[in-house]
């Protein structure tokens, strides 16, 4: 059966773009086939740098004819409808029409008109031109006098079918059966019929590999034997490959070397100068595992010289980009981490939240709040915070935004190898000769240390320069989460400062959108949590991060100098680097309410402040559960733990007082992180406790026997319209069953509360084992209680003790919300 | 079709220019000179800037000298300088084989397809200033960007109709490449079998030493921030009167001066964003009036 054959042949299309170009165009194609009725054994789609290729095989030559029925009235109705339904349908006569019938509704007409298929060759003629002008690009342009929007220039559009043109004309380019091949090896054009032709002429004199598995394996074949045969060995890059696939359409692979000289640089910022900027392959010496001094390049020709030209004009070019790398290196270094750290007061962290210097301090006051609970030292804490965004003024990040930490990390290790002269001072001309004009805080009160290394081992240092680097982790859900105590203290005020910060002026992620990758931080903050098992109560936390975050954005907002902030600060506390927490919110609340009259009372902050905390705490809930179900636990156990937040008093086993409701109602609206239920490990593990206590046959059945005991309630409450909440009057216990219970649920509730003092989840499921024979008699038992007692003193209770039962369960979890 | 051909190499960095301008003149392009204002990039000469917008045809090429004070190294260094040389062409409505045009314009200059790999690798321009932008690519030769290739969709914040076919060459990268220099002031600037050879270093460099001195340190930022105070006022004054060719001028020397207060470091990151909005807003305000202008002028 006959082949359909399409090319649009266009200038360079990006690379990146190029995948689903090629999967969208097939898929119009043969979606649009279909709707017309036409359907091909075979479909065959390719691209690259310069072309969009589908091939249908197996199409039928016209599609099929059809038949239209149109439904008419009933035999016998009104003249008036049958003559619409004859002038509708075209018919002169009703004799024209079938007579159907139907066992309700009785006989009726039928119009049915045959409608013929069309030529497939038409078909595609009306379908292509839709196609391509419809199509979508991240990007597209009009060219020339043309309204056509197209990623580049269409220089031409192939079309045949059954070894004919199919004709038609799209953006003033007619189709033809006419392809052209490599602009410098085969141009063309060729004349193609079907795709046996076309791959053998582009393929052949056209010097067109048409595949993307073709170019991709050719290079990376290529590329490997090129560095084994020079004894070395290829880095392997999968992004990379897949660009370069998209570069060319005659790969040709080339080693290049380069000066030997440039192997000091690290390697990351080598690496990252030959891939971004030009596309190479990095090399390494598979003896030491280094990089060694060459470079992998595909170029599109096979050069007359055999690419020694080629090699040679891209060494100049990546020796001229290495020389700006190890030009930013050497300064960088010259600089030194210490005055990169005093120049971050130039530059804005947030507008609204002040400078990347404020955001420092914050981050380091918390950090030094979290150290211990993480286990690290605060002041290391506190002084890999205060260098922990140094490198982002350094002229390597700004050139490589990427190596954020990275840099910072080579440059704290250069402490280990050098000391740094002090005033080391730039030649004039340069960025550093400006004169400070927009720093908030000047560089003393940023930094108290002539030296930041000061005092410091070679340990401490690695740990401080590890810190820097690590605290921007994890950057993805494959990202590593950072495990040194010094990178987990950073790495959690980082992120904190940075939600509480952006809660403070209302930026919170709306929908899809989270231009400050804020899910990403709170679900970082999570796995740093859970991975490294921090005890943490986030609420108080948060709750001192945004008391910070607020303050600032309402210094920034007031434009009040934070500058005699700082130095007062620093006059009332001693050294910068010992900054009390509470000293600081304190000084700062004072500064305030004495220098400006439209501070907002205490009241309204503290209220501005725990209703962010409030809200914040439900997107980390947000966070937690979504990782947790990532990790396969039961959503409803999560929901059951996370009900435990509302109802503290219960957890802590106190007895609610008369009139509250019971804690599976109060808890019942809101899932949050809330406090005392802000520990995300504890929740964690309770999640597990949970789960493994419901496998066992005890946790079903006692689940059972709640449910039962939480229904009954439910409806005895609607009833009476009050809550059973009232202590259990022991003398008025009868039956043995309820007596049994009530010690049970005493002993259990005890025994329970005791485990969860202890955080021993699985000694307090115990103790609910232990409710499950008593509850199972009383309901089901030979003594089995009746609850709707005639004596309304004594249902009322047994709806106490019920409800006693539903409190000492819910102390551990909220059983109303866990499925079954 | 056999494979094309290379010229031979040019002899000078002026040879260079000369066989553009005699290529391009011969697709019809009006040889233009430079603007007689300083300018950071080709394309803000109304050459192209302007004449992208409007219904009419337009067909031209120059060198321009493009003036970046904040990149100025006191001659120090091989490839960066405070003052070097665009070569601009724009063709409007672009034709339909502009790639092939410019492709030779490189064959033209000594640069052989069979020996030099030669790329269009994505890289969509935009110029915020003017409200410009377009797709297209950096054009690498073994892997050095040689040119800009842009088919500009925007310009003034509005859209371009016929499209314009924007190419700009930098001059000394180029002419580093054809002539094997590694050093920007070792080109031969004239012929160097001729009576006088001079290299761009005897015809640039004190400039570039004496430029950067200015730039970095004699430049007087309160006077250039009164400057740029008055360019703006005037420019707007300008574009009340109807009066957008001027008007674009008085933006042209607003940018540079702002340019110039810049590269002393004298302006936080704020006060940066807020001058650009400025020179923004006067480089739209004229490109619009022009457009409006020239539509009118075609109905008329």
């Amino acid at each position: 059966m006959p082949e359909l054959l399409l090319e649009i042949f266009s200038e360079e299309i990006p690379a990146r773009m190029q995948v689903k170009a090629e999967a969208d165009l097939q898929k119009a194609l043969v979606e649009g086939l279909a709707a017309a009725g036409l359907a091909g054994s075979k479909v065959a789609s390719m691209s690259g740098p310069r072309r969009l290729t589908v091939c249908i095989e197996g199409l039928p030559a016209r599609s099929a004819d059809t038949e239209e029925e149109r439904k008419g009235p009933k035999l016998g109705a009104p003249e008036q409808a049958v003559a619409g339904f004859l002038r509708g349908a075209g018919f002169s006569d009703i004799s024209e029409a079938e007579v159907r019938s139907d066992p309700r509704k009785g006989d009726f007409y039928v119009a049915v008109r045959k409608v013929s298929g069309r030529a497939t060759a038409d078909i595609v003629a009306d379908l292509v031109p839709q196609i391509i002008a419809r199509f979508h690009w991240p990007k597209s342009m009009r060219t020339g006098t043309g309204d056509l929007r197209w990623v580049r220039p269409i220089q031409r559009i192939l079309c045949v079918f059954d070894g004919k043109t199919v004709v038609f004309t799209v953006g003033g380019i007619a189709s033809s059966n006419l392809t052209e091949g490599h602009r410098v090896h085969g141009r063309g054009p060729f004349k193609v019929a079907n795709l046996a032709d076309y791959v053998g002429a582009l393929g052949g004199e056209g010097h067109v590999m048409l595949t993307r598995a073709d170019r991709r394996t050719k290079i990376e074949t290529d590329a490997r034997a090129v560095c084994k045969k020079a004894g070395l060995e290829l880095v392997e890059d999968a992004g990379l490959l897949e660009e370069v696939t998209g570069l060319a359409e005659w790969p040709q692979v080339i080693l290049g070397d380069m000066d030997a000289g440039f192997l000091e640089l690290p390697a990351e910022v080598i690496q990252l100068s030959m891939r971004t900027h030009q596309k190479y392959f990095a090399v390494r010496d598979p003896k030491t595992g280094k990089l060694a001094p060459h470079f992998v390049v595909v170029a599109n020709i096979e050069a007359s010289d055999g690419g020694k030209a080629i090699a040679a004009g891209n060494r100049k070019v990546l020796s001229a980009r290495l020389d700006d790398g190890r030009f930013f290196w050497d300064n960088d270094k010259k600089t030194g981490l210490k005055a990169m750290a005093e120049r971050l007061g130039k530059i804005d962290f947030k507008q609204e939240l002040g400078t990347i210097a404020d955001k420092v301090e914050r981050v380091a006051a918390l950090a030094r709040e979290l150290a211990p609970k993480v286990g690290a030292d605060p002041d290391l804490a506190v002084r890999a915070a205060r260098l922990c965004k140094a490198d982002l003024v350094s002229e390597m990040v700004d050139e490589f935004p990427e190596l954020q930490g990275v840099m910072g990390r080579y440059y704290a290790l250069e402490q280990l190898n050098t000391v740094i002269p002090a005033g080391a001072q730039r030649k004039a001309g340069t960025q550093e000769a400006k004169p400070d004009t927009g720093s908030r805080i000047s560089s003393d009160e940023l930094s108290g240390m002539t030296n930041w290394a000061e005092g410091l081992s070679e340990a401490e240092i690695t740990q401080i320069a590890n810190a820097i680097a690590d605290h921007y982790k994890p950057q993805g859900p494959s990202d590593a989460v950072p495990s040194d105590p010094v990178a987990i203290a950073v790495a959690l005020a980082d992120k904190l400062d940075t939600l509480v910060g952006f809660w403070a002026i209302d930026e919170k992620p709306t929908g899809s959108k989270d231009p400050f990758a804020l899910r990403r931080a709170a679900l970082g903050v999570v796995r740093i949590v859970l991975e490294n098992g921090v005890r943490l109560g986030l609420n108080s936390f948060l709750t001192r991060a945004s008391l910070a975050a607020n303050h600032h954005a309402f210094i920034v907002q007031s434009e009040v100098e934070t500058k005699p902030v700082w130095d007062a600060l620093k006059e009332a506390t001693g050294w910068e680097g010992k900054v009390p927490w509470t000293g600081l919110v304190n000084y700062v609340e004072k500064m305030l309410d004495g220098g400006n009259p439209n501070s907002p009372n205490d009241q309204e902050r503290l209220e501005k402040v725990a209703s962010e905390i409030k809200d914040l705490l439900a997107f980390f809930a947000d966070r937690l559960k979504q990782y947790l179900k990532d990790h396969g636990q039961r959503h409803d156990l999560i929901d059951a733990v996370f009900a435990l937040g509302t109802s503290q008093s219960a957890a802590k086993g106190d007895r609610p007082s008369a009139g509250q409701a019971a804690p599976a109602q109060a808890s019942a609206k809101q899932t949050a992180v809330s406090a005392g239920n802000d520990d995300l490990v504890l929740i964690t593990k309770r999640v597990e406790a949970l789960g493994a206590f419901l496998e066992t046959e005890d946790g079903a059945n006692l689940l059972a026997g709640y449910k039962r005991a939480a229904n009954i309630l439910k409806a005895e409450e609607k009833k009476d319209g009050a809550a059973f909440a009232g202590d259990v009057d022991e003398a008025r216990l009868e039956a043995p069953a309820e007596k049994a219970l009530f010690k049970a649920i005493t002993a259990g509730a005890k025994a329970a509360k005791s485990a969860l003092d202890k955080e021993d989840f699985a000694a307090a499921m115990s103790a609910l084992a232990s409710l499950r024979v008593p509850v199972d008699e009383f309901f089901d038992g030979e003594g089995s209680v009746m609850v709707n007692a005639d004596d309304p003193k004594v249902r009322t209770n047994r709806l106490n003790l019920l409800n006693q039962m539903r409190v000492a369960i819910g102390a551990v979890a909220d059983f109303g919300k866990i499925a079954g | 079709m056999t494979a094309p051909k290379a010229k031979e190499k040019p002899v000078s960095f002026q040879d260079l220019i000369l066989r553009l301008h005699a290529y391009w003149g011969a697709q019809g392009c009006a040889i233009l000179q430079p603007y007689d204002l300083e300018v950071g990039a080709g394309t803000l000469h109304p050459a192209t800037v302007l004449r992208a917008l409007g219904p009419k045809d337009w067909r031209a090429a120059y060198v321009q000298p493009c003036r970046r004070p904040a990149d100025a190294r006191y001659g120090e260094n091989p490839m960066r300088l405070g003052h070097y040389y665009q070569y601009q062409v724009i063709l409007k409505p672009n034709p339909a084989n502009l790639q092939d045009l410019y492709l030779n314009s490189l064959y033209e200059i000594g640069i052989d397809p069979l020996l030099h790999d030669i790329r269009f690798v994505e890289d969509d321009w935009e110029n915020p200033t003017v409200g410009a932008w377009g797709l297209g690519w950096e054009v690498w030769c073994d892997g050095m960007e040689v040119s800009q290739y842009t088919y500009f969709q925007q310009v003034g914040g509005l859209d371009v109709f016929p499209v314009s076919g924007e190419l700009t060459y930098g001059l000394e990268r180029l002419a580093m490449y054809v002539f094997g220099v590694d050093n920007v002031f070792d080109l031969p600037f004239n012929d160097p079998t001729s009576p006088v050879p001079l290299t761009y270093r005897d015809v640039f460099h004190e400039n570039e030493v004496q430029q950067s001195a200015f730039n970095f340190e004699q430049s007087d930022v309160e006077m250039l921030q009164g400057w740029f105070a008055d360019c703006e006022k005037q420019s707007n004054a300008l574009r009340e009167a109807n009066l957008p060719l001027p008007a674009y001028d008085f933006a042209l020397k607003a940018s540079h001066t702002f340019n110039l207060i810049d590269a002393r470091g004298a302006i936080s990151p704020t006060e940066r964003q807020a001058y650009i909005a400025r020179v923004r807003d006067l480089a739209r305000g004229a490109a619009e009036q022009w457009a409006e202008q020239e539509a009118e002028r075609a109905l008329a």
